[in-house]
């Protein structure tokens, strides 16, 4: 138990870090029926973006910065990527993302030249190593899960409680009524990518602070990590996203910490598969049945 | 049930959560009949042909088939607490039968669908000839090494056949779905005939056509039938079709039976013209 | 009568223009050494096309959206490599697993027995086959749970089976026979490019004749319309089960000639990376188009690996900026035209339609296909 303890705070951590990416999908998921695969190359980005503004600014322009860019690059995805395809089948949206993720790692790539960057400025105070019941972690680990159950208390509130928010809310239960109760689809799906967006971004300084570098591949494997949270809390649900993340995160730390690294991410597939299998909507989700 | 009927629901009852879609329905068709179910809308008709052909598994009764059970079912699970229907002890001693659509078909029981669900991206031709791919007995390698070269010439003589009776024969290379739409639901019996069936279900098959088409189609149906020896159960708004055409008639209203008999019986039964026309309350 | 008669001049010029590219293929092998940058297109571009039309038959045809092509390409080329090392290479190889567990080499079997060239290239090819069907066995045991999902979870199910699988091939216990994370190498290749024009043009005429036979009209249907299928008879769960073996039996095929291709073959470059670059090929191509997957894997791979390699070494079309045209430069264009083409040309190069002979013959006869184009156009 004592070995596992450093293992637990980080599977926490790891938990709320794939929450704040998770909500993004889950989101967009329940809105517009799309796995947004590009979601977690926006989060690399925002890594990116991170570790190229705090070695030249301070860090009360930056931070702004890596989440403001990271906002404008999630709702111009949407504006260019997924609006034009509204009325085509599913596939072509799904196609559209996966398009999209791959164009966004190649300009990376051009970007970048190819090499991992490495995050020579974390962010002071956060990154400072501390103690805690004997296991030696970084401040942002204990950070991360509090400012993330934070967000989504914003959120949720948000959504049960403002105009958008209901609209939303609406979206979600059936796309074509809402439309026509007079719900401004392209602004609740717009905002929907920017509150996706605006998590992932602090998702990623948190995630990158405690990371040596930022690769253009970093962002696809959390990415896909949070994706499965999403599922496994049932997909469309916010409170399922959030307890997925953590149960996922959770599971990968002891899985390393047991001595299996190579397969924590084959277990987290398998754990997808076993849900899909036995309870496809996962544990909130709702069941959608075809009319004959 | 004067004879061995075909086919025969017995005390099928068919619930959503805690909508009963169908509530106890039995009902029978005799060999070389025409029977219609009718029923205002959302009375449970179609929930009934989806019963009889695997769609939907109903929460409890029974379903025979040339005097087997092709579906059995009684209230399980969640059901067993929520069931709201009639006789839900009745078959609890009984196996279970839960087939899929396919299996049904393969026992000789075609259907064509309320919402025409053609394939759309194939041809008129190609429509009638996939109905038949359930017949054919070439395995994946000798279809694919076209080794089976006189059943391939047969499918596509018996379908050439088909087209020329419903009169598609000329659109044959034509996209399915470009059909006017009373020609894609004669394509779509085209298409149920392919499967060899003994039993036809037609979800109201003269939907959005006017009285003379209405006609010409109830001349066709009879005349399929007898050409085939087939057995019809349909479902149908057009009363004067309905009529003219079936040899027994069902009216189902909130998924129940309130009456059944010949043409004239049910011309004449007051619950039908209150279901169809609404009865109010304080009468 | 008539249209007999023109599908037997059809298929005989068919078969003349075939015979004319094998012509071409095995002079341009003779004219040109085999590390020509046009050798390795032909093949490394036929190996795509293998690939994309195998995922084209599951993807296009029988509408199952599967993620998942990496994972079968990693299954055939393990077991092509394990299966065709040469003995006495294993122990240098395996050099971490002393010589591994597997003591013997399909193809230097062969050559042993039935003469050099023959059996090498028998050997090759049998390697090549058990490949395919290791992908194929996998396939069928991957099927049972996640066929039965609906379209997105299900890509998203095959896509975790495809990481799995990769997990399972770089684990250390697993060592003696995959070599782990370390290279395979040293296996053989067939050497000339009409080798790979061959066999690749006989899988994929297999797969045409496949989706044009009873059992591939089924597949459509259920693309089309899965209730109607279902009530006209055919048994969903059996032949989406089909599609996904056959598609996954080529897709082993296709990972062991990447494989051979390649020379060295390493675990970590079957990511999930590789299956979206393929579904992107295919829908350039067009989804539900064999021939246009075929066109696209050419136009695709000739120009990544030859006609805009300046895009990343500086100059490009004689214009020298090697500030914009530096390492990267490629790969980004590439992607912006695929975007361009997903978002505007949604229905790819061919569209549904297929390349035909007719399609050629009209074409030079000066009669534009309208009525065939308007015909499809709006599908």
């Amino acid at each position: 138990m004592e070995a596992l303890l450093p293992y637990i705070i980080n599977g926490i951590s790891a938990g709320g870090q794939y929450a704040l990416i998770a909500i993004g999908y889950t989101m967009v998921y329940g809105i517009l029926r799309l796995i947004n695969f590009a979601h977690g190359d926006v989060f690399m980005v925002a890594g990116l973006i991170m570790v190229y503004t705090t070695t030249s600014m301070p860090l009360y322009i930056s931070i702004p910065i890596v989440l403001v860019c990271t906002v404008v690059l999630g709702f111009v995805i949407e504006r260019v990527a997924y609006k034009p395809l509204r009325s085509a089948p599913r596939m072509s949206l799904m196609i559209s993302a996966i398009g999209v993720s791959y164009l966004i790692q190649n300009l990376a790539f051009y970007i970048t030249g190819g090499l991992p960057k490495p995050v020579l400025n974390p962010i002071p105070w956060v990154s400072d190593t501390i103690t805690i019941f004997g296991a030696l972690t970084k401040r942002v680990t204990l950070i991360t899960p509090i400012l993330t159950l934070v967000l989504v208390f914003v959120l949720v509130y948000l959504i049960k409680n403002t105009k958008i928010g209901m609209g939303m809310r609406a979206a979600s239960k059936d796309f074509e009524t809402a439309q026509l109760m007079g719900v401004k689809i392209n602004s609740v799906i717009s905002f929907t990518f920017i509150v996706g967006s605006f998590l992932a971004a602090v998702g990623s300084i948190l995630y990158f602070t405690n990371y040596p570098s930022v690769a253009i591949t970093s962002g696809s494997l959390p990415g896909l990590r949070a994706f499965i949270a999403a599922v496994f809390g049932g997909i469309g649900s916010i409170p399922g996203a959030v307890v997925g993340a953590f149960i996922i995160g959770l599971c990968e730390e002891l899985i390393k910490g047991l001595g299996y690294s190579t397969f924590s991410d084959a277990f987290t597939f398998a754990l997808l598969i076993v849900v899909l299998c036995v309870k496809p909507t996962g544990l909130f989700g709702e069941k959608v049945t075809d009319k004959v | 049930m004067s004879e061995n009927p075909i086919l025969r629901l017995e005390n099928v009852t068919m619930q959503f959560g805690g909508v009963v879609a169908v509530n106890n329905l039995s009902l029978h068709v005799n060999p070389g009949e025409i029977v219609a179910l009718i029923g205002p809308n959302g009375a449970g008709k179609t929930t009934a042909f989806n019963c009889i052909t695997g769609v939907y598994q109903p929460t409890n009764g029974i379903v025979e088939f040339e005097g087997k059970p092709i579906v059995v079912a009684h209230p399980e699970g969640k059901m067993k607490k929520l069931y709201a229907g009639e006789n839900a002890e009745l078959y609890m001693s009984r196996h279970p039968i839960d087939p899929t659509p396919d299996k049904i078909t393969k026992l000789g029981i075609a259907r064509t669908f309320q919402n025409i669900r053609l394939w759309k991206s194939m041809t008129v031709f190609d429509n009638v000839l996939t109905a038949k791919h359930m017949l054919a007995k070439q395995n994946v390698f000798s279809a694919t090494l076209r080794l089976a070269r006189a059943e391939d010439k047969q499918m596509a003589e018996e379908t050439e056949a088909l087209l020329a009776e419903q009169d598609l024969l000329k659109y044959r290379d034509d996209l399915a779905t470009s059909l006017p739409y009373g020609l894609q639901r004669r394509l779509e019996i085209a298409r149920a005939l392919a499967t060899k069936p003994k039993l036809l279900l037609l979800d109201e098959p003269a939907a959005g056509m006017n009285p003379q088409e209405t006609q010409e189609l109830g001349e066709f149906v009879a005349q399929i039938k007898e050409k085939y020896g087939l057995s019809i159960l349909l479902i149908e708004h057009h009363m004067d079709f309905v009529m003219n055409f079936s040899d027994r008639i069902y009216a189902i209203d909130f998924g129940k039976l309130i009456c059944s008999g010949t043409p004239d019986v049910i011309a004449n039964d007051q619950r039908v013209i209150d279901a169809y026309l609404g009865v109010s309350e304080d009468e | 009568m008539i249209r007999n008669n023109e599908k037997r001049k059809e298929t005989i010029l068919g078969i003349f223009l075939l015979l004319l590219l094998l012509a071409v293929m095995t002079f341009i092998d003779a004219k040109l050494p085999s590390y020509h940058i046009a050798i390795k297109v032909i093949k490394k571009a036929s190996v795509y096309a293998l690939v994309a039309v195998s995922m084209n038959l599951l993807n296009g045809f029988t509408g199952l959206f599967s993620l998942g092509q990496a994972g079968f390409m990693l299954l055939g080329a393990y077991t092509y490599a394990v299966l065709s090392i040469p003995v006495g290479k294993r122990a240098g190889v395996y050099q971490y697993f002393d010589g591994g567990w597997i003591q013997f080499s399909i193809p230097e079997f062969f050559s042993e027995h039935l003469g050099e060239t023959f059996g090498l290239n028998m050997g090759i090819i049998i390697a090549l086959l058990l490949g395919g069907l290791v992908a194929a066995f996998f396939a069928y045991l991957i099927g049972l749970p996640v066929l039965r999902l609906k379209s997105d979870y299900l890509a998203i199910a095959t896509l975790g089976f495809a990481e799995i699988l990769r997990a399972f091939f770089q684990w250390k216990k697993l060592g003696p026979l995959t070599n782990g994370s370390n290279l395979l190498k040293s296996y053989p290749d067939f050497g000339s490019a009409t080798g790979y024009i061959v066999l690749i043009g006989i899988f994929i005429a297999l797969i045409v004749l496949l989706v044009n036979s009873t059992y591939g009209r089924a597949f459509k249907a259920i693309r089309d319309d899965e209730i109607a299928a279902e009530a006209m008879g055919i048994n969903l769960a059996k032949h989406k089960r089909m599609a996904f073996i056959i598609s996954s039996f080529f897709a082993g095929i296709g990972g062991g000639m990447l494989a051979m291709y390649m020379g060295t073959l390493q675990a970590l470059s079957f990511k999930s990376t590789m299956t979206y670059e393929i579904l992107l090929v295919v829908v350039m191509g067009g989804i539900g188009s064999i021939t246009g997957s075929v066109i696209t894997s050419f136009l695709y791979i000739a120009s990544m690996e030859w006609l805009l390699r300046g895009l990343d070494s500086g100059t490009f079309l004689g214009i020298n900026a090697p500030g914009l045209f530096k390492n990267g430069f490629r790969m980004a264009v590439v992607s912006l035209i695929i975007m361009v083409v997903v978002l505007f040309f949604s229905k790819g190069i061919m569209g549904d339609r297929e390349f035909s002979v007719k399609g050629l013959i009209r074409l030079f006869g000066g009669k534009k296909a309208k009525e065939n184009a308007g015909g499809d156009g709006n599908v």
